[in-house]
């Protein structure tokens, strides 16, 4: 009952773990819900969600689940916080998740709980089943929650399992190959580029010393721009059809790429097959900007990476009248609108997830346009040492 | 432990979840994240709320050039320079160099303060995850000095966003959350009557129900706000205009609307004859 609670909870996007699960146990333990369901739905909302998107789902979960329940509340807080002094539970968590259940008195945590509970019998029969429920499931929720979504931390739960049993059908994708987020995060990490702009804020020190002593000791302060990350980047994601077997690989790209926080900027946009005319702010190609726009906002210092598997039928490269394009002057064939892009962008890469036996056709085209890399550990680092320094291609 | 519960105060109205959220932010003793559309009140909470512990509010305005260390201490190397130069003052004591910023103030101070860190998300990516071991354990040092400043008593810590910007997970995690949903007709007819006590109650009526068809109309980069409410009631009221209904001729739009997409999304609503859901 409770683990479907946390399931549906994550489910629907409400990104809960073992540290809400905690403070909410502290919460509940200190009366924060005063012995009501409401007081409950309030503070459960209140260090579960946190963000206002979340709020509905938080809603509709609640909703579902708790919904004449009843239960022995005593039995399910012990059954909690035997979940939490079990060091296999443990075992599970983070590192920073861990550090707060240290601190966390667990003792004293369970006699407050059980002090409430104590004290509620027979004054308001409601609010004794809840504060059952409500030690229950942020405890449960945090129990399901370490192994079902920590990213980059051995199993992933059902969608790992899933993703395992689709990755078999695909021959091209091996398990020895995939990227999880956190190897894409760090591979990342090394696309960066500092300058120094802006307002000159900051003590030059070496500057100063160095001013000071040229004339002569009187005191000559000078001043530099802090370093900031001038990176921006351009993903171009292929959703063509014969990419779906693809997806989780460029889905956790993306979300690496969205994480980073050292890019000045990040422009994810979507093409079908091969770039034409217009490229698409969202996976169903609904709308976007045109490309000949996209080259207007976007100066040459942009670091292009287009991932896709670069298979279509040859015409959509070399048509020039594509079904995609719209207006007159968007109507180059496909090959031609690659070409723009690399040459407006010079620091450019094409990360290809299918081994490079299935490089040839159209594939074997794209990569004399654009420097092909696998979309592979070694591939993303490669890749990135080409948008940095210009490296290698990969042939 | 036991700690002091919020109920709101004669001006500032409390919903029960924000009571909720304030307390569960009082007894964890966690910073309170408060997000909502502008002008629902964010930053009047924490003045609320210092108001009602009776406790001095420490503000923290962010803004794009703002950085986490601004907030803890500042080290001004010029000034202790000069004074080398100029003779003016002890330099060899760093510490008259040292000053503390709004957080650091709150730590160093010897009762409790309430600080707002306001617009949060109006600073870079990274400001709120290096705030977060500051936040977490109310200490810092100071490297220059090696001392230590340490909470005597944790601040309450109320932080504002307007949404504009993604929050990190970790930052997340460590707050109590709260939403202030956009006030509701009833309410919004309070708080207009609070700056234009002596409007009719037609054109209030009227005004108010165009104004949430207008936020209701799809497509709007920038719904209109409380204040924008306000500003155009008073352009009307100027204007001698007596009566309004939403249709393509709304008088003074421009008040309301600001982007020249929403004029044209609102013309699109308009034209199509589709009125929106009120």
């Amino acid at each position: 009952m409770f683990v479907d609670f946390l399931y549906e909870l994550r489910e629907r996007g409400v990104k809960v773990g073992a540290q809400e699960a905690l403070s909410l146990s502290q919460a509940l333990g200190k009366g924060l819900h005063e012995t009501t369901l409401d007081g409950f739905y309030r503070v459960a909302r209140a260090l579960c969600v946190h963000r206002e998107e979340d709020l509905d789902a938080f809603d509709r979960a609640f909703a579902h689940h708790f919904r004449g329940v009843s239960d022995d509340a005593l039995k399910i807080a012990e059954e909690v916080l035997q979940w939490l002094a079990d060091p296999r539970s443990r075992r599970e968590l983070t590192e920073e998740e861990r550090e707060i259940l240290e601190r966390l008195d667990l003792e004293e945590v369970q006699r407050q709980m059980r002090e409430r509970l104590a004290e509620q019998d027979g004054r308001h029969d409601r609010g004794n089943r809840w504060v059952g429920t409500g030690g229950t499931s942020p405890h449960g929720r945090g129990g399901t929650h370490p192994t079902g979504i920590r990213v980059g931390e051995g199993g992933t739960g059902g969608r790992g399992a899933m993703a395992i049993s689709a990755r078999r059908r695909f021959r091209d994708l091996r398990s020895d190959v995939t990227l999880d987020t956190r190897q894409i995060e760090l591979a990342l990490r090394r696309l960066r580029a500092y300058v120094r702009e802006g307002a000159q804020d900051e003590l030059d020190l070496p500057g100063t010393i160095d001013a000071t002593a040229r004339s002569a000791g009187e005191l000559e302060i000078k001043l530099r721009a802090p370093r900031r990350s001038n990176l921006r980047v351009l993903l171009l994601l292929d959703v063509g059809g014969s990419m779906d077997p693809h997806s989780e690989v460029c889905e956790r790209l993306f979300s690496a790429a969205k994480r980073a926080t050292h890019f000045k900027e990040l422009r994810t946009l979507y093409f079908h097959n091969c770039v034409y005319g217009r490229v698409y702010e969202n996976g169903s190609l609904t709308r976007g900007p045109r490309v000949v726009d996209l080259l207007r906002e976007c100066d040459p210092s942009w670091k292009l990476i287009a991932v896709g598997d670069a298979l279509m039928a040859p015409w959509e490269l070399t048509a020039s009248n594509s079904p995609w394009s719209w207006t007159e002057e968007d109507r180059a064939s496909g090959l031609a609108w690659l070409v723009a892009l690399t040459g407006h962008f010079p620091r450019s890469v094409w990360l290809n997830p299918e081994p490079e036996a299935a490089w040839y056709g159209t594939a074997g085209i794209i990569r004399d346009v654009f420097p092909m890399f696998r979309l592979t550990l070694d591939g993303l680092t490669a890749a990135i040492q080409h948008l940095l320094r210009g490296g290698e291609r990969s042939r | 432990m036991d700690f002091v519960r919020f109920r709101g105060t004669d001006a500032y109205l409390t919903s029960p979840e924000l009571e909720s959220a304030v307390n569960c932010a009082l007894a964890l003793e966690r910073p309170l994240l408060v997000r909502g559309e502008p002008g629902t009140g964010k930053t009047q909470l924490a003045e609320a709320l210092a108001r009602a512990l009776g406790l001095s509010l420490i503000h923290w305005p962010v803004k794009s050039t703002t950085k986490a260390q601004d907030g803890l201490y500042v080290y001004d190397t010029v000034q202790r320079l000069y004074d080398s130069r100029f003779g003016d003052g002890d330099v060899r004591d760093i510490r008259r160099y040292i000053k503390l910023g709004p957080l650091g103030e709150a730590f160093a101070a010897r009762d409790r303060r309430v600080v707002l860190i306001d617009e949060v998300d109006k600073a870079d990516l990274e400001f709120p995850n290096d705030l977060l071991h500051e936040l977490d354990r109310m200490r810092f040092r100071v490297a220059e000095t090696g001392d230590e400043v340490v909470a005597r008593e944790r601040p309450v810590v109320v932080i504002t966003s307007n949404a504009e910007k993604e929050l990190p997970d970790a930052f997340l995690r460590r707050c109590v959350f709260h939403y202030i949903e956009f006030p509701d007709r009833e309410l919004m007819a309070r708080i207009v009557r609070v700056h234009h006590p002596d409007l009719a109650d037609k054109l209030l009526d009227q005004t108010l129900g165009a104004f949430y068809q207008l936020r209701d109309v799809q497509g709007l980069r920038k719904r209109p706000s409380t204040s924008e409410l306000i500003d155009w009631i008073a352009v009307l009221r100027r204007a001698g205009v007596e009566s309004v209904e939403l249709d393509e001729s709304l008088p003074f739009l421009g008040a309301l609307l600001k982007r020249e997409q929403d004029l044209l999304a609102f013309a699109e609503a308009m034209h199509r004859g589709r009125r929106p859901r009120a």
